[in-house]
């Protein structure tokens, strides 16, 4: 859907571009809002999870007699009562392999029996009950450990794909991919100079604090009810309806108010499993993860370990660039790998480049989507090796980003030519934004990076109804994670021509609106604000057919403005403007209710681009960093909300401080996660950062009628080079392995004398 | 007629070619002959792919048409987290 008006001048918004208190503020602090584990039903049993201690073993068998004559135990289940009826679809087999170990726990945390009781207490007695005859297995855990032969092999039937010849023996690679064009090597010849590095992130969780909670109710009539914390409800009804061979309609699905997702609830983990209990014991069953579960069973990111060449002339251009990207998904297919390497050179006008991915599975929980996935450890490598061969040119890290900036009609490295897009203008604005020019004290070093991300539009489905009073009920389908519900109102409000508190939106359930999409993507105050848009024209286009028959006159010749029907000229009569209050207070009589609808797959979303400029402050005594100062500069075209819009740029920026600085999954020799808490898995709270500054550029998208941009998930992009250049410049050390924890950062500075040595 | 780029790593499924000239007038058309005349494209484009059209990349849309001379690439099925 195009943009309004892109020929006259930018249009003069009303509502759009203010600040309005958010809609579900006071319910969140005062404790009314309703999440995930926040609904009770009568009869409603506690649901818990038995899950595997080990990391890789055959389950030969599973006793649940003792657990099952336990007074207060109303059922359990196993493998057993999840019959696979994926019919040959294997990224959904995997789903229901990953809600219930099958033949194999593939890591530890992995579902293995449910109970459904009367008490937490007789569930958690039950579990312990349960008799389980592991075979323990030999196991990996490290991305570039999983890839050597002789590793343990997860998958018997995982033969590499996209590698020729096709191999004869089972491996835990599943796939390889190749994007890139041109020559590398001719590319590298006509290089000054090269910079060859390889860098290592771990898995990071998103981190959410509500951890996932359900609550299932199976009747016997076969029609169930779920209620869920989740991106996407209509993304659970249809797996969970397909895993357990019902019918869509017949399973209603309800989000809850939802306390954080990232893309950590972009999937199912304990819904299916809610369900067969609930099914089985004939009650609801309410299941709620603690938060060691969150850690061990949940989708954390994938880590990586990369390769990273580029070779530039001593005018700073670069004239190759070379990558391979190792990514473990966990232990099914699935890391996005070749995001990663599709997103890892995409800010640059490249004649040469390659970058080659392998998804690799190993025994670690499958991973799930975290703001823009697989790019930001893509980023981090090549941003850090782009920083080198700055500073060895002796050229500002900002102009050499500038000099080698993708624009229109560049070839991305991942194939199609960009149209318009606003990387330059996120560098030139940075490059005059005074945090260049803030003085540096003892021990500070300044670090920046430009990232990218794909975004894109989706289904959403949007009705709004005018009231008896002429406030409007809008009903969407998204499940709100960052605001929409402001921006929807905002822009509804906008288009009505009405102030924007007589708009309240509500997220519907499956049962009671048509499909939406998962609310990912940086999707919904594009896509689902797109058909909120289009549903108040629908809705505007019948009120002026109801004015015009109270006027008796033709359609044609009435307008809508300001909240008003109007004449549309002076023959069209002498009536006085109605106003959208007066038009529904004579809908019954006039013909009914009115209301608008729209829904559609949008596309057009547009890429989006990133500039981070981090100060970091390094005690050389205890290799603690502290971060200074740090500026988000990014395009949002067109920022509905704009408070919301720095808060998605704040908190991406956060977000990848932590995987920076702090957040790592620690696994022990056993395959044991070590930290699986918020004490050992230290993220950034508020007070351990200064205020994250942001600049909200506004280059109109040609794609959506208001000009917007979705901006959720690109500012998680840049951070972790952003930081670790800032490292690298405040104590004289490239740091390539991430987190730049303190124990990490000391060992790097005890070396650096040695280092110093080696290099004369 | 539309003229479709394959990323690197699928060419092995179309003798080496990068470049592709599809008899097709839109998306649908041009996946259906890109899985018939190349079978081994087929999971791949059972997993899932997008497709960009003219630079704008299309997460579904099969019934966008393909002008003879809009450049189309064949990219993976976007994901967003």
């Amino acid at each position: 859907m195009p943009l309004d008006n892109p020929q006259s001048a930018a249009r003069k918004f009303n509502l759009v571009g203010t600040r309005p208190v958010r809609p579900d503020g006071v319910d969140k602090v005062t404790g009314r809002a309703r999440f995930g584990a926040d609904a009770v039903a009568p009869g409603m049993l506690v649901g818990r999870i038995l899950r595997s201690p080990h990391a890789h073993a055959k389950i030969k068998s599973i006793d649940t007699s003792k657990a099952e004559k336990l007074s207060g135990v109303k059922a359990i289940v196993t493998r057993d009562d999840f019959p696979d009826k994926t019919d040959g679809d294997a990224l959904l087999y995997d789903v229901l392999y990953n809600v219930m170990a099958r033949e194999k726990a593939l890591y530890e945390g992995h579902a293995v029996a449910a109970v459904a009781a009367t008490s937490a207490s007789v569930a958690r007695q039950a579990l312990k009950l349960i008799k389980v005859d592991y075979e323990v297995l030999p196991h990996v855990t490290d991305v570039d450990e999983a890839m050597k032969p002789g590793a343990p092999v997860l998958h018997p039937k995982m033969f590499t794909d996209g590698v020729e010849p096709k191999p004869k023996k089972a491996s835990n690679i599943v796939r390889r991919y190749e994007f890139g064009h041109g020559d590398v090597a001719a590319g590298f010849k006509h290089a000054d100079v090269i910079v060859e590095r390889s860098f290592k992130t771990e898995a990071t969780h998103q981190g959410y604090i509500e951890p996932h909670a359900c609550l299932a109710s199976f009747g016997p009539d076969g029609q169930a009810e779920l209620w869920v914390c989740t991106q996407g409800h209509f993304m659970v009804r249809d797996t969970c309806a397909r895993l357990l061979g019902m019918d869509v309609s017949k399973l209603r699905v309800t989000a809850s108010e939802i306390g954080g997702g990232f893309g950590g609830k972009t999937t199912v983990f304990i819904e299916p499993v809610a369900l067969v209990l609930s099914k089985k014991a004939n009650r609801p069953v309410k299941v709620v993860m603690t938060r060691e579960e969150v850690f061990k069973s949940t989708g954390p990111t994938s880590s990586a370990s990369m390769d990273v060449k580029i070779g530039a002339t001593r005018d700073g251009r670069i004239v190759s660039a070379d990558m391979e990207l190792r990514y473990q998904g966990g232990a099914f297919q699935g890391s996005p790998v070749e995001f990663g390497a599709m997103a890892a050179f995409a800010p640059y006008d490249l004649e040469n480049v390659r970058t080659i991915g392998y998804d690799v599975v190993c025994n670690r929980p499958k991973q799930a989507a975290y703001r823009a996935p697989g790019a930001p450890m893509a980023n981090f490598a090549v941003e850090s090796v782009i920083e080198e061969i700055a500073h060895k040119l002796n050229i500002p890290s900002i102009d050499m980003r500038i000099i080698n900036a993708a624009k229109e009609g560049t070839k991305s490295s991942y194939g199609p030519i960009y149209g318009p897009i606003g990387l330059r203008a996120t560098l030139e604005r940075a490059k005059e934004h005074p945090h260049f020019k803030a003085p540096l004290g003892k021990n500070q070093g300044r670090g920046m990076a430009c990232g990218f991300w794909f975004n894109f539009g989706g289904q959403s489905c949007v009705t709004m109804n005018v009231g008896i009073d002429g406030t409007v009920s809008l009903t969407v389908g998204s499940p709100d994670i960052g605001g929409s519900r402001a921006s929807m109102c905002l822009m509804t409000a906008e288009e009505l021509g009405i102030p924007y508190d007589k708009v309240r939106a509500v997220i519907a359930d499956t049962g009671t609106l048509g499909y939406s999409d998962v609310t990912d993507g940086s999707r919904t105050t594009f896509a689902t604000g797109m058909a909120c848009i289009q549903a108040a024209r629908d809705a505007i286009k019948k009120l002026c057919a109801r004015a015009a028959q109270i006027w008796g006159i033709s359609e044609e010749a009435v307008t809508w403005e300001n909240g008003y029907a109007k004449p549309a000229g002076p023959n069209a009569g002498d009536f006085a403007p109605l106003s959208l209050k007066e038009i529904a207070a004579q809908a019954a009589q006039t013909g009914g209710p009115i209301a608008g609808h729209y829904e559609l797959n949008a596309d057009g979303a547009g890429v989006s681009f990133a500039t981070h400029i981090c100060d970091a402050e390094v005690d050389p005594e205890t290799g603690f960093t502290k971060i200074t100062r740090y500026t988000v500069l990014q395009d949002a075209g067109k920022a509905v909300h704009p408070s919301y819009v720095e808060g998605q740029f704040q908190g991406g920026a956060v977000q990848g401080i932590g995987w920076a600085l702090n957040e790592e999954y620690i696994y022990g020799k056993d395959g044991r996660l070590q930290n699986a808490g918020f004490l050992d898995y230290r993220i950034p709270v508020c007070s351990d950062l200064p205020m994250i500054d942001t600049v909200i550029l506004e280059i109109p998208n040609p794609g959506h009628p208001y000009g917007v941009r979705g901006v959720g998930e690109t500012s998680i992009v840049p951070p972790l080079a952003t930081v670790a250049n800032a490292v690298s410049h405040a104590v004289g050390v490239r740091m390539t392995e991430l987190p730049i924890s303190p124990p990490k950062l000391l060992k790097a500075l005890e070396t650096l004398p040695q280092q110093k040595k080696a290099a004369e | 007629m539309a003229n479709v780029l394959i990323w690197s790593s699928l060419r092995s499924h179309t003798g080496g070619q990068a470049n592709l000239q599809i008899e097709a007038g839109n998306v649908r058309e041009m996946l259906d002959k890109l899985g018939d005349s190349y079978p081994g494209l087929k999971p791949q484009l059972q997993r899932g792919v997008s497709v960009s059209i003219d630079g704008i990349i299309f997460r579904d849309g099969w019934l966008e048409p393909l002008k003879p001379e809009s450049e189309v690439v064949l990219l993976p099925r976007m994901v967003g987290g």
